[in-house]
């Protein structure tokens, strides 16, 4: 049975041969596999990492301004008047008051002379309808305000936070120095004449942009009758670039500016008129702020301003453009974090809608799902791999949880439909049922996690607990499950996680609703981040786009948060054998 | 098939032992091992005399790991094992279905093969049997068993100053005295050894066999071991199994000197196993 043969190998097998040909073919051809491999390696990383980053850099550019608000920033008098007429000064009275009204007193105060009534709605339409909550704070917190001269910052509403963005318009200045302007009114409707041919650049600007807009809509009209579309139905399309082009062509100076072309305004001894008819050498418009005199302007005293995006593809026109250009000027607009956004529940106005609510929604569901899955997750893994007989009856079910893991969310959310909330009649949309739901997603993924990490112990450290007397009991919960509880906790916070982000089964219970109000218990009425995130992306405001970014970007560091909570858990109890 | 129950040599080869005369510990008859369909242990009959050393050899498998597990009812763990036959201890049939098995344990402690501390200090690792069986009152007389066995040990000198350290932190040598230290600090009858030097070095494993000599005094000690000049060393009785029989038994100087059974003659002199 022993008898090698102590020559230096068998005379009859063949040798590994390095020198030859073939043999070095077959090295580099190694090599060159190895090399392929790692560069497939690499790129798969690279095609991988490009594809986050540009996720992350899309939510987060998207997502930052909806972390941002605009203010109007000046100082009132909190008005006796307006919101104590009676004198209690008790908080319920100072609560009531209308702090919406010293909000536009003030804006009036910044714009002054607006007096038509269509003109002084649409400067009020620039606040938030909730522009005077957070005076509203500060006098309830501090009710010896009132009467007082106090610096406050008023929210503007959605549509001027966009414009202030600068998603709005673009703005161009152009400080004329041709000619002198002379203004023939000082509000409603004014002619402004000028000396030299001032606008005659205008007017040939105005003129390539009718082109443009005809060769466009023809464009338009020929890349659907490519596509089959018949040309009566393009008769309208054509006939608007037909006049258009007419207009272009016409030898006629004067044009009349509508809400398709770029605006522009005169902004002339203090006021700015709204050009609406245009030759070189006048304009003929509506006066937005009313010019203080009707002298004549020196060259380089006025300008021409021009809006260069359209009226009518904006969601702010040209007034309430002009309005916030002078607050700005004025430097009374001010940036700032917005912490509105973490302290509020949800709203239909998006400059008021906040996260608090779902953030707590998803706190309390979540709190429900862990209380019931961490227990009963680890307690069924430590029973089935430790106690449990190696039958068919383990096996079935050990199979079954197995499935249950792949089983599609929205059929939980079904489940938990039928049974929690039509059998056993628990509250709608409340954290409570939400937190059940998710338990029953989650459990599967803690009890298999749970189980490679009991598994992963080694039999050694049982063997020495019973070795000693210990019962398999002791053994298991003195030894084996403190080793398991870094896997048990990593498998636990990454089943959390995938709680955290779960929409589907939510939606079957009602936690889709509009809720506006903050959830105090686990009864109340709640939604939960992806949820609100879901909600807010259909929404039509422009405004509620940066929202829904923002929301992700909440949600997503609250992931990353779980999950080096995680790392962290399995870094500290990491124990070595 | 030898089925005949083979006496035990009651004569030792230590004159310090054979002054007086061997009481039997461990008594086992006509005990067998089935792991599910295959019968791992046949029909093992044997008288294991106190505070001695028995040595079981033989080739890989042939049940002596089998047969030492059956003395503490380790096998008990493995779902398809399934013992018959008798074993006592001092008289008491340790399969008694009234006689619980983790109580057993506690008067019958082993150490294994790969020295297994606990990932806990040292003195935790010391502690933790006499904590689950409650035998000391105040924390002195735990420190007192603590260092008692670590001294027992010999291992006391070397780890004094680090007593709170991780034992996973310790040699291997050390680390497998650990495991004896954690064993005696229960005081068990017997100490069941499966093969506790086979992951040392020669060092570490000379210090062990001095340690198991000296635990002769007040412990019954059964080894398995696959070194034969092992079991020379420490061993007053051999026993030799082969392909799950208990071939041969006796006084370790007799069996290396002059076996009876050709298989174990075979064995020891190095042709086959």
């Amino acid at each position: 049975m022993t008898d090698l043969t102590a020559q230096g190998g068998s005379a009859e097998l063949p040798r590994v041969d390095f020198s030859g040909a073939e043999a070095q073919a077959r090295v580099r051809a190694r090599y060159r596999a190895e090399a392929r491999f790692r560069a497939y390696g690499i790129l798969a990383l690279a095609v991988t990492t490009a594809f986050l980053v540009l996720l992350l850099a899309s939510v987060v550019g998207n997502g930052i301004p909806g972390f941002f608000a605009h203010g109007f920033t000046t100082e009132v008098v909190v008005d006796r008047a307006k919101i104590d007429p009676e004198g209690k000064g008790d908080a319920d009275t100072l609560r009531a008051g209308d702090y919406t009204a010293i909000a536009r007193a003030a804006l009036a105060d910044a714009v002054p002379g607006i007096e038509s009534r269509q003109l002084k709605k649409e400067l009020n339409s620039l606040l938030s309808s909730g522009a005077g909550d957070a005076l509203r704070e500060a006098v309830v917190a501090d009710p010896s305000l009132v009467g007082q001269k106090i610096p406050a910052r008023f929210k503007f509403s959605d549509e001027a936070d966009i414009y202030l963005k600068g998603t709005g318009t673009t703005v161009r200045s152009i400080t004329e120095t041709r000619g002198i302007a002379t203004p023939s009114a000082t509000k409603d409707d004014v002619t402004i004449l000028v000396a030299a041919n001032a606008f005659a650049d205008d007017v040939a600007e105005i003129k390539a942009e009718l082109k443009a807009r005809a060769d466009a809509l023809t464009a338009l009209a020929d890349n659907r009758a490519a596509r089959g579309a018949t040309p009566e139905s393009l008769s309208e399309l054509r006939g608007e670039a037909t006049a258009l082009m007419a207009r272009y062509t016409a030898s006629a100076t004067e044009e009349t500016l509508d809400s398709k072309t770029a605006s522009r305004l005169i902004a002339i001894n203090g006021g700015v008129v709204k050009a609406e008819k245009i030759t070189p050498t006048s304009i003929v418009g509506k006066a937005i702020i009313p010019l203080q005199s009707t002298a004549d302007a020196a060259p380089g005293t006025w300008q021409i301003i021009v809006y260069e995006t359209p009226e009518a593809d904006r969601n702010i026109n040209d007034r309430q453009v002009t309005f916030l250009e002078r607050l700005k000027a004025k430097g009374q607009v001010e940036n700032y974090f917005d912490l509105n956004f973490f302290t509020s529940g949800d709203s239909r106005e998006p400059e008021l809608a906040g996260i608090q609510g779902a953030l707590v929604g998803s706190i309390l569901t979540l709190l429900v799902t862990i209380g019931l899955c961490l227990p009963i997750g680890v307690l069924a893994a430590v029973y089935l791999e430790e106690f449990a007989p190696k039958n068919w009856l383990t096996e079935i079910i050990e199979i079954n949880i197995n499935n249950l893991a792949a089983v599609p969310s929205i059929v939980f959310g079904l489940l938990g439909l039928a049974v929690f909330l039509n059998f056993f009649g628990m509250p709608r949309s409340a954290p409570l049922v939400g937190g059940l739901v998710l338990a029953l997603l989650v459990l599967p993924t803690i009890i298999i996690a749970s189980r490679a990490a009991l598994k992963a112990v080694p039999p050694s450290i049982r063997e020495a607990a019973l070795g000693i007397g210990a019962s398999k009991q002791q053994a298991i919960f003195h030894h084996v499950l403190p080793l398991a509880m870094p896997g048990i906790m990593t498998g636990t916070i990454i089943g959390m996680a995938h709680a955290l982000g779960e929409t589907a089964p939510l939606l079957m219970i009602g936690m889709v609703a509009f809720i506006v109000d903050v959830p105090q218990g686990l009864t109340d009425a709640a939604t939960v981040l992806p949820v609100q995130i879901f909600l807010w992306s259909d929404l039509p405001e422009p405004a509620f786009q940066a929202k829904t970014a923002a929301a992700i970007i909440v949600l997503l560091g609250v992931l990353f948060l779980m999950n080096g909570a995680a790392i962290w858990l399995r870094k500290k109890f990491e124990r070595r054998w | 098939m030898d089925m005949r129950p083979l006496p035990i040599e009651t004569m030792h080869s230590d004159p310090k032992v054979a002054a007086q005369p061997a009481r039997t510990k461990v008594t086992a008859r006509d005990v067998n091992v089935f792991y599910g369909e295959k019968h791992a242990l046949k029909s093992v009959n044997v008288d294991i005399p106190e505070k001695s050393v028995t040595a079981f050899i033989g080739p890989s498998g042939c049940g002596k790991s089998t047969f030492l597990r059956c003395i503490n009812r380790m096998n008990d763990t493995v779902a398809s094992a399934r013992v018959t036959g008798l074993i006592e201890i001092d008289g008491q049939n340790i399969y008694d279905p009234k006689l619980d098995p983790v109580q057993l344990r506690a008067r019958v402690g082993m150490v294994f093969q790969k020295p297994n501390p606990f990932p806990k200090s040292i003195y935790e690792n010391i502690a933790y049997g006499p904590r689950i069986h409650g035998l000391f009152r105040t924390k002195a007389e735990l420190d007192h068993i603590v260092e008692s066995s670590l001294r027992k040990a010999g291992l006391f000198e070397e780890v004094k100053d680090r007593i709170n350290d991780s034992g996973t932190g310790l040699s291997g040598g050390q680390q497998q005295r650990l495991c004896i230290a954690r064993t005696i600090a229960i005081n068990p009858e017997v100490i069941l050894m499966d093969e506790p030097c086979s992951a040392l070095d020669p060092i570490a494993t000379a210090r062990v066999e001095e340690l198991i000599s000296e635990l002769r005094q007040n412990f019954t000690i059964i080894i398995v071991t696959h070194s034969m000049q092992q079991a020379a060393r420490v061993s007053q009785q051999t026993a030799f199994f082969h392909l799950g029989n208990l071939v041969e038994v006796g006084s370790t100087s007799t069996m290396f000197t002059n076996p009876t059974d050709k298989r174990t003659q075979d064995y020891i002199t190095g042709r086959f196993g």
